[in-house]
Parts: C-alpha cells; structure tokens; sequence
C-alpha cells in the first residue's frame, strides 16, 4: 500500500472501520512511512483530544421524569386521542368564563337598573308632591308636630330635625310609596325650593358615603347611616343640597 | 404500565444520555436542547410502531437530530445556511508534531469552541463518533447519509477543526 491509499483510509483506520487485510498493509506502510505515521499520530491526538476534553454534556436528572410525565399514559392510546379532550376543556373553560362574564355584567346591570328605578321613583315622588301641591300631610314646622305624626303610619320612626337656624326650615311630613315599601318624607325648604328627604329603614346596617346624582335637572342625594336610607331630592344646587345633607349628618344636629 | 409503554421506556430511555448530548451539541444552549429531547421522545414514542427493533439508541438518536432540524430550521435558519470559510479553517499544511503539540495543548474551552465553530452537518458527525463512539454504519443511519459519505466527511470535519483550533490559538 502507498502513501496516497494510505491517507485515503487514514480515518478508516483511525475509527477501526475498515477490514482486516486492508488494516495489516495499512500498519505495515506506517511503519516504513515517518510522513504518514506523522499523520497518523496527528490523527489520534485529534481523537484523544476531543474524547478526553471536548464536554459530554450530561443531561439533567430532572429531564427523564419529565419525559415519562409528559409519555401519553396506557389507555389514552396516542397523543392525538388526548387533542379533542384538551379541546373540551378549552371549550368548557370558555363557557365557563362567557357565564362568569354574562352573569357579572348582568347583575352590575342589574344594580344599574334597580338604582336608575329607584331614582325615577324618587323624582316622581319629588314632582308629584310639587304638582299636586300636596307636600305635606302634616305641615308643620315644628318637629315634635311631625315626628309623632308617622307613629302609627309607619313601622319605624324617623328622626325629625330642626335646620330653621341652618336657613332650612321644615315644612313637614307625608307618607309616600316607594321602593315596594311605605317611606317617610320629610319636606324641607331652602329660600324657594323645597327639598324632599326620602327615608325608610334597610335590613343592612351599612353606613355608606354621601353619593350625588343629577337627573332632569333635579339633584338627588343618597347616603345611608344607622340602618336607615335617606334620598333627599330638590331643584337646589348642588353644592346646597350637599351642604343639607350635611347638617343632618353632623352629631349636633342629631336630636 | 402497558405492554407498550414498558417496551417503550425500556428501549429509549436508556439513550437519554446520548440524546441530550447530541441535542446539547446541535442547539449549543441547555434549555433548548432539554426541550428538543422531550420532543424527539413524544415523537418517537408515536412512531413506536416503526422501529424495527435493531438498533434503538441510532433510531432514537436519528429522531432527536430531526426534531433539532426542523427547530432549527424554524428559528436559527441561518445556523443551517451557515457556509464554512474554507480559508479560515483550512487544514494546516506543515510538519505533524506541532500540531500534535498543538492537540496537546489545546483544553476544554479552546476544544468546545472549534468544535462549536464547526458548521453542524460536520460538527454532528464527530460528536457521534468521538463523543458517542457510533460506528459509520450507525452515523449513516443518523444522519441520514450513504455509509461512504461518513468517512470523508469526518475527514473533512477533522481537518476543519485542526485548522479552526489553530486559528483560535493564534488570535491568543
């Protein structure tokens, strides 16, 4: 064998891959040849180099249970039986967040309606009073008059008190319907305006801040405190019918 | 466990070393390479019925090459396109022993990244062969070549990688 078939099966020979004739010539060329032993030596350094040194990355310990969790399990028999499953419950969880949604924008629209009733109750109990002129059944600016007037007439008693100092004087007191329910009003007046405060007692003890609404151009505020729930409507100005809101709300004028 | 299953885990699983080496190799980044081998054996494990029951670990390796492929195509497509700059990796001409030397002294880092240099249809064929001592025929059957064609090109990927390591050691 000669230098150029030598080098031809050089890597053959190197691997160990080819036959064992061809090996025996190759081993006795070598050992006649400097330049192709030379080769040769380059050759298993090169082996040597790469298997001693080069990294054998070695897998991490966690991957083989991963694998085996992630193998379709005996039973499910291949991966695509698992596809229309895994579409199912997609589906479901889609129906499931449509009915959460529906059901969370139906009862928001609810609260939205029954508050939007609520407050064309209380301006038509307002203007009816104002049309009919029919303000008060007990008109009186005394409010020992008025508050035993709804004894009898109502299931709770409504505290009645006296702003004639604060430039709100009473008018008096009638009963009204509202809210499915028999409520107290209590008619106030500010220079020409009246103000008419709805009130009637609520099973939920909450205490909620004062909340302000217009409505065809009439200002209506809502607050509820010590289980009861006052609505005070009036064609005042706002900022007027927040301040009356306040003076009944301040421990002084609470009697 | 079923019949297949149990046959299943018991012919691949135990190449999962050599899987994740080739994988590492092919991707050059842990993460991936972990994903690529999970892939490869949910693939495997569907075309169980294929294997002809010779020789697993070049069966099971041939996939894990695949699926790095067909990734690879998807998100590295220059990788795959990559040419070799002959020039800057040709094979050295000179005398044998200072590149015996060279060998000799060339470590770790210096090995990884001449081997990592090299364009991956060469750099594949010798961790098959040095790293996980596979014979031609099963190089062949891995990636998918004529049993002629593994000689000269692990040839070609030696001499490529003697001249990358060269080119490292004199940027030093």
């Amino acid at each position: 064998m000669n230098c150029d078939e030598t080098r031809d099966l050089m890597h053959g020979y190197l691997d160990n891959e080819i036959d064992l004739v061809r090996a025996v010539e190759i081993e006795k060329h070598l050992e006649g040849c400097a330049e192709c032993k030379a080769l040769y030596s380059q050759g298993t350094a090169m082996q040597s180099a790469i298997r001693e040194r080069a990294s054998y990355y070695v897998a991490p310990k966690y991957l083989e249970a991963r694998i085996r969790a992630a193998l379709p399990k005996p039973g499910k028999k291949a991966i695509v039986f698992r596809q229309p499953n895994l579409n199912w419950l997609g589906f479901g969880a889609s129906m499931a967040f449509a009915v959460v949604v529906t059901w969370s924008v139906a009862l928001h629209f609810n609260a939205t309606t029954e508050d939007q009733r609520l407050t064309d109750e209380i301006i038509s109990g307002h203007v009816r009073s104002l049309m009919a002129n029919h303000l008060a059944d007990v008109a009186s600016s005394d409010q020992h008059t008025v508050k035993p007037w709804f004894a009898g007439k109502l299931d709770f008693s409504p505290a009645v008190l006296d702003l004639t100092a604060q430039d709100y004087p009473l008018v008096g007191g009638r009963l009204d319907y509202l809210n499915n329910r028999p409520v107290a009003v209590l008619v106030y007046r500010h220079r020409k305006h009246f103000i008419n405060l709805f009130i009637w007692p609520e099973e939920a003890r909450e205490k909620s801040l004062i909340r302000t609404k217009t409505k065809q151009g009439y200002n209506l505020i809502h607050w509820k405190n010590s289980g009861m729930v006052f609505w005070a409507v009036s064609d005042l100005q706002e900022n007027e019918l927040m301040q009356f809101a306040n003076l009944l709300q301040q421990p002084a004028a609470q009697q | 466990m079923s019949d297949t299953n149990r046959r299943f885990e018991e012919i691949a699983l135990p190449h999962l070393g050599a899987a994740y080496n080739l994988a590492r190799w092919l991707t050059r980044n842990d993460h991936d390479a972990e994903d690529m081998v999970q892939e490869a054996y949910l693939r495997a494990f569907k075309f169980f019925d294929s294997f002809r029951g010779d020789d697993g670990r070049a069966w099971l390796l041939a996939i894990v090459r695949n699926t790095c492929y067909t990734w690879l195509k998807q998100n590295r497509i220059q990788e795959l396109h990559d040419s070799f700059d002959e020039d800057m990796h040709s094979e050295a001409d000179s005398s044998g022993d200072p590149q015996s030397l060279m060998l000799q002294n060339a470590n770790k880092e210096l090995l990884n990244r001449g081997i990592e240099a090299l364009p991956l249809e060469f750099r594949e064929i010798l961790i098959m062969r040095e790293l996980e001592d596979l014979s031609y025929k099963e190089i062949a059957t891995v990636a998918d070549i004529p049993l002629g064609t593994v000689m000269s090109r692990l040839a070609r990927a030696r001499k490529m990688l003697r001249g990358s390591l060269e080119r490292i050691m004199q940027e030093r």
